[in-house]
């Protein structure tokens, strides 16, 4: 008998549940991805655990054959906040959809983001609520029609990847749903980033919000609607045939075809730049106007929440050992009574 | 140079008293808390019985001089058991006018009033909305009055120092202290160790704090205002070793060592709010332990995170007052139903919703009872006084562990503020807490139940990371057994039915209330922070012929199984509650009986006169 550990196919990560979402949904390709990263990673199923609030993105947990918790609207970086601190060890995705995260979740995600834990955010970003049946979510573009907007709704939407960075993220990234080969590479760089991971995923809801993505999506248009950020490599786009350069603070289109732009006056990507600002101005470049980038916004390091908990407690048991109840008891006035 | 020499006892008579009720006021930045502290402890340390009363204002510092400012600290010491800090007041010092007039109404007619003289000038007087002085117009003509020119004579004292006057007149509560200590014999040894460790980086204001006690102490040995001295003899408390403790400070070192019992490191969730803020911090000081305190960004997140602290096989705790928990009841229903045990500390307030931080009330009892989605029962434990805090802990996580389910404890305001003596336990004497976290089956075809259930309806505390045991948990109703998400009709009668089984079967669990005094007439039924004052009222009124019983609750849900037959041996059943009748209500509908409440929600603790009042008026 072999004493080498088993590897793991993707099959072995689907757990014997039948999968609920609606035939079409984007959610199908993004699971299969998932299971194909985690056991080309060598991840254990014992050791990964997805926790996610509530929504359609958040009935991932219960098709994947791993340890999982399903828990309430908005809350999941809590409670991986909670199990991260206590089990380090573990590998933790938080599963969150555009409602969850930004709407009743925005506060903890926010703070989860700011304190750096380590784990992967992923954010399915469908810019509508399909579990309620239709309502408009924080990244719905003004004017869109729901049930509960029946003339078109008035909020201006968050845009998650600038929230995300302003928050202090040490890994920001985007794919789409059924870029199936870049998604996979973006969930295996966020699972391999220390710190938090995140990934907003443009996920189409074929049965509420149909076909917001499909700039980005399909053939026809993708290349001209999105940029893939490559570090150290300049923005191009549409076949090499366009670029972005930076004029003062505001990216610009050129077209590269007619030999007057060089490729060295085009903006270079720096995923691990010091500060924010090229990740931000980055984010800020939407669709119709710019090329939308996909790719890894920023990747830096800095020490994550959950390792220096557990190093203060480390560290005060080094410098005074190990606690004692009889110590902590005794320690002050007493007096004694015979 | 030993303290008895520079602070020599009196030469003066002195008069044995069987206890002391001594209350302390003047501006929040007058150190009356510390100077409160240090009376405690040092009675405490000589052997008296103490139990304490501190009265802060709500803001951190309200304009000073005001009324709104003003700031207490009431001890009784005592050389007989007690359980309240007093109704009366033997002695009130006061700092200034403000402090006076807000506390005059509290001092007995036989008591004694000391007053900073220097502190009621006229500008005081305005601050204080006084038109005119106390001192002088006669308000205080039938109490017998000390004026004391405090500030001056400080600093006079501390003059060699050099210090300024600002600081000079800090020390000004060490004056007090050093005639209060002489009056009532105490001994400054201890205090004398507390200045020098809390201001050993400055030894210029330990050493004016040193000459403002002395100052202190010799203004009452040598003056005429008083011809003689009291003392209060040791107690006769079971004999072990003790030291003082407050509640919210026993509540965390009672979690500590359920966590070590259980050998399971510790984490806290949560998020400042008065007067709970204080567990977290003193969780904080004890990483050493193994305790990771997390401050999260709300209440919510502080609940949630304690659940997955749960999830992930640790002991967790959350903890806050009414507000929070309001916030906190959709994280406690996942909890609940996913069946992981943790625990959750009401630390209870003044409400409704912002109401008095710091006032004391026990206004939450139907919450935790009721303030979930859905049938949502949950065992709930209410600690009766500061040192009883350190047992509820324990008891608490046994029963979270052994039913596998989340637990509540009740304390206020009163308890977590309060001191009393607290006889520190034998550690190898406490009981172990047995916990299991599974193990994958051998047989491969043995599917895992992670809601399976043993004979405690508890399901297998299966934790990630363990090979093989791999499920997924949620809010979401769920199969019996295989725990995949159900909306079957008999499955969710059966899981509501089975949920609601397991917290009435942790009565098996707890012990049977036990009866104080008479085994007829009337009972006395409380719970919580009340126990002192009850239990004094009931002494009382059995002093005084009546027949009168006392049953203090702990658990309060499930109730204890013979608290009914003892209820009905009685012939009247009286609640006393500072609330509107919370206990009273589930007792009457499920018992069916016809208690009677008395009820008081005052921000304040019941006073013993007007319990014995109202026993004797119900007792006919």
């Amino acid at each position: 008998m072999s004493t080498e550990l088993p590897v793991l196919t993707d099959k072995d990560f689907a757990s014997d549940q039948d999968i609920r979402w609606c035939p079409g949904c984007g959610d199908y390709s993004i699971l299969a991805q998932m299971k194909k990263v985690l056991a080309s990673l060598g991840k254990s199923q014992e050791e990964t655990v997805f926790i996610s609030g509530i929504g359609c993105s958040s009935r991932f947990p219960y098709y994947m054959n791993t340890y999982g918790m399903h828990s309430i609207h908005g809350r999941a970086p809590a409670f991986a906040t909670g199990l991260k601190s206590t089990r380090p060890e573990l590998d933790i995705w938080v599963i969150t959809g555009d409602g969850d995260a930004l709407s009743i979740g925005g506060n903890h995600f926010m703070h989860m983001i700011r304190r750096n834990v380590d784990l992967n955010v992923i954010l399915f970003n469908n810019s509508i609520y399909g579990l309620t049946k239709g309502q408009y979510s924080p990244t719905s573009k003004i004017g869109t029609v729901t049930k509960s907007t029946p003339i078109g709704s008035i909020d201006q939407p968050i845009n998650p990847i600038s929230l995300a960075l302003a928050a202090e993220a040490t890994f920001v990234a985007r794919s789409v749903d059924t870029n199936i080969k870049h998604l996979r590479a973006m969930m295996q760089r966020a699972s391999e980033h220390r710190g938090t991971s995140f990934l907003e995923v443009y996920q189409n809801c074929n049965v509420f919000n149909d076909g917001i993505w499909d700039y980005a999506k399909s053939k026809a248009t993708k290349d001209d609607s999105t940029v893939e950020l490559e570090h150290n490599k300049p923005l191009i786009f549409s076949g090499g045939d366009k670029g972005i350069r930076l004029n003062g603070f505001t990216p610009e289109v050129v077209d590269l075809t007619t030999g007057k732009v060089a490729q060295d006056d085009l903006l270079f990507h720096d995923e691990s730049a010091d500060s924010s600002q090229l990740a931000f101005l980055l984010s800020r470049m939407r669709h119709p106007e710019f090329p939308e980038p996909i790719g890894v916004f920023r990747a830096v390091q800095r020490p994550t929440y959950d390792s220096m908990i557990n190093k203060q407690v480390a560290d005060t048991k080094a410098k005074v050992g190990e606690g004692e109840l009889e110590r902590l008891f005794a320690g002050g006035d007493t007096w004694t009574v015979e | 140079m030993s303290s008895s020499t520079v602070f020599p006892p009196t030469s003066k008579p002195s008069e044995s008293v069987s206890g002391v009720t001594v209350r302390l006021c003047g501006d929040s930045g007058d150190g009356m808390q510390l100077l409160g502290t240090q009376l405690t402890n040092t009675s405490a340390l000589s052997g008296n019985d103490v139990a304490t009363f501190p009265d802060f204002p709500a803001e951190i510092r309200a304009p000073r001089g005001t009324r709104a400012g003003v700031s207490g600290f009431q001890v009784q010491f005592s050389a007989e058991e007690i359980f309240t800090p007093g109704d009366g007041v033997d002695a009130l010092i006061c700092m200034n006018p403000a402090a006076l007039i807000t506390n005059l109404a509290d001092l007995k007619k036989t008591g004694i009033l000391i007053v900073n003289s220097d502190g009621f000038e006229a500008k005081d007087l305005k601050l204080a909305k006084l038109d005119a002085n106390p001192l002088t117009d006669g308000m205080l003509e039938n109490y017998r009055t000390i004026e004391v020119p405090m500030t001056s004579m400080t600093r006079k004292a501390v003059e060699p120092t050099g210090l300024s006057v600002k600081f000079a007149d800090r020390c000004k509560n060490f004056f007090a202290m050093g005639l209060v200590f002489w009056l009532y014999g105490r001994d400054v040894e201890p205090t004398l160790r507390f200045i020098e460790n809390k201001f050993a980086k400055k030894p210029d204001v330990a050493e004016a704090n040193r000459l403002a006690l002395k100052a202190g102490w010799n203004y009452g040995e040598t003056t005429e205002h008083f011809a003689s001295t009291y003392s209060v003899p040791a107690a006769e408390l079971v004999p072990g070793t003790y030291r003082n403790v407050m509640g919210n400070q026993a509540l965390a070192w009672g979690l500590i060592a359920a966590a070590k019992l259980s050998d399971k490191e510790l984490f806290l969730g949560s998020y400042p709010i008065t007067p709970a803020s204080d567990i977290l911090h003193e969780l904080s000081k004890h990483k050493n332990f193994g305790v990771r305190t997390f401050q999260a960004e709300d209440e919510i997140a502080a609940v949630c995170s304690a659940v997955g602290a749960a999830f992930g096989g640790n002991m967790a705790i959350t903890t806050s007052s009414g507000p929070g928990i309001a916030l906190k009841g959709e994280g406690i229903g996942l909890g609940l139903i996913l069946e992981l045990p943790f625990i959750v500390i009401d630390v209870q307030r003044g409400g409704p919703s912002t109401g008095l931080p710091t006032k004391t009330e026990q206004s939450d009892l139907l919450m935790v009872m009721h303030g979930r989605n859905g049938e949502s029962p949950l065992p709930v434990i209410a600690a009766q006084s500061p040192g009883d805090c350190f047992d509820t802990a324990i008891e608490a996580w046994r029963i979270a562990t052994k039913y596998m389910t989340p637990v509540i404890i009740l304390s206020d305001g009163y308890i977590a503020n309060g001191a009393e003596p607290w006889r520190v336990p034998e550690v190898s004497s406490l009981e172990k807490i047995e916990v299991k976290h599974p193990i994958a089956s051998t047989d491969p075809d043995e599917p895992f139940l992670p809601y399976s259930r043993n004979e405690n309806l508890a399901r297998p505390w299966a934790i990630p990371g363990t090979p093989g045991l791999m499920h997924r948990v949620g809010g979401l109703e769920k199969q019996d057994g295989t725990g995949d998400v159900s909306y079957d009709e008999d499955n969710h009668q059966y899981m509501v039915d089975t949920r609601a089984k397991k917290v009435e079967m942790v009565a098996e669990s707890i012990g049977p209330v036990e009866v104080f005094g008479k085994s007829k007439g009337t009972l006395v039924l409380s719970w919580g922070g009340t126990y002192g004052s009850c239990r004094t009222a009931v002494k009382e009124s059995i002093d005084d012929g009546l027949d009168v019983g006392h049953v203090h609750l702990r658990w309060i849900n499930p109730f204890p199984k013979n608290l009914e037959s003892v209820m009905r041996s009685y012939d009247r059943v009286l609640i006393p509650e500072l609330n509107t009748g919370q206990l009273q209500l589930l007792i009457k509908s499920k018992y069916l009986t016809d208690a009677i409440g008395f009820n008081k929600v005052k921000g304040k603790p019941f006073k013993v006169s007007e319990l014995v009042a109202e026993i004797k008026r119900v007792a006919g």
